[in-house]
């Protein structure tokens, strides 16, 4: 009964969001849209000299938002203060996270499982290569997808992998909550920068340079280095609370 | 076309699996059918032209969040085992 009656209402939300969809205005057939006329496009192409030209990758110089990357121009550069704000998100989970499950003298919980010498040495292997892959998308966030949030992600999966392969491995979590505190007041810092010697809150002060090279768009690699940081010692921190006990 | 089939394909598998995770008895497979729906849903992505998405959910969906649920079942079973 119950089965059914969820049913019921999951079909009647799923027509209602068809029915709201269709013929609506906003939402123009596939096909019909036309890409020109967008606003974004307006947005990318304006430079900060007041121009609206034609943006050429490598070429394009002293464009209003530097990365080319677009998603990266608004994470980090219009909407930079968003950006702030979920990375405190982030730092009041693993308060939580530690508030819940963490104790004064901690050691490695004893699961059922001890792994064999081969996935020791061959996860140490596999380790650097995760953790150059998540150094690289953070490094080239304002080029390529990704950026801080999935590249630090990606530092704490490497050691991630240390604690699955290794059942005696702990990381030094002070030191990562040292590198998590310094990397997040930088990024306040940064902002505060902006905020006094330049117009206003965590404005992107630097030359945006050519479009497309490693050096370029101002502030937003500096700032998604620091968000990779922060975001890679943090979640690291939750999964050593995670993987320990109380304990000597 | 081709194209066409694949978003067809992955949608229905999404759905199929979706279902599967939240009635299956044993919560290990639970977590499992959930990795897999991520793993889809960053196909999906990538069909869209999301690859930020993409990436941000390749990593954490399937990647983190799958190894603390497994972690978090095996240390509640072995608090089970205890009693």
């Amino acid at each position: 009964m119950k089965q059914i009656l969820s049913l019921m209402l999951v079909t009647v939300l799923g027509l209602l969001i068809i029915v709201s969809l269709d013929g609506n205005p906003l939402y123009v057939d596939y096909g019909d849209a036309q890409a020109a006329n967008r606003i974004s496009t307006r947005f990318i192409r304006r430079d900060v000299n007041g121009g609206n030209q034609a943006v050429w990758f490598g070429v394009s110089e002293d464009l209003e938002s530097g990365p080319a990357n677009i998603v990266t121009a608004i994470v980090a550069d219009y909407r930079s203060f968003d950006t702030l704000g979920e990375v405190t998100v982030l730092f009041v989970s693993s308060l939580g996270v530690a508030l819940l499950l963490g104790t004064l003298t901690t050691k490695r919980m004893e699961l059922e499982f001890h792994p064999n010498f081969m996935l020791r040495v061959g996860s140490r292997a596999l380790f650097g290569i995760i953790l150059m892959t998540g150094v690289y998308i953070i490094l080239h966030g304002h080029l390529t997808p990704g950026g801080g949030f999935p590249g630090g992600t990606m530092i704490a999966s490497s050691i991630l992998l240390l604690y699955l392969s290794d059942d005696q491995f702990r990381t030094k979590v002070k030191s990562f909550k040292v590198l998590e505190s310094i990397a997040g007041s930088l990024y306040v810092v940064l902002g505060l920068v902006g905020l006094f010697a330049f117009d206003y809150f965590l404005v992107n002060f630097l030359d945006n340079g050519v479009l497309g090279e490693l050096f370029s768009a101002g502030i937003i690699p500096i700032v998604y280095v620091l968000i990779g940081l922060k975001v890679g010692s943090e979640i690291s921190g939750i999964i050593d609370h995670f993987l320990t006990e109380e304990g000597a | 076309m081709l194209n066409n089939l694949v978003e067809i394909v992955i949608s229905i598998l999404l759905v199929v699996l979706a279902l599967l995770a939240t009635s299956s008895k044993s919560m290990m497979k639970t977590v499992m059918f959930l990795s897999a729906l991520s793993m889809l849903a960053v196909v999906a992505f990538v069909i869209m032209q999301a690859p930020d998405v993409a990436v941000t959910e390749a990593v954490i969906g399937s990647g983190l969040v799958t190894s603390l649920f497994v972690f978090t079942l095996l240390s509640a079973r072995k608090v089970v085992g205890k009693q």
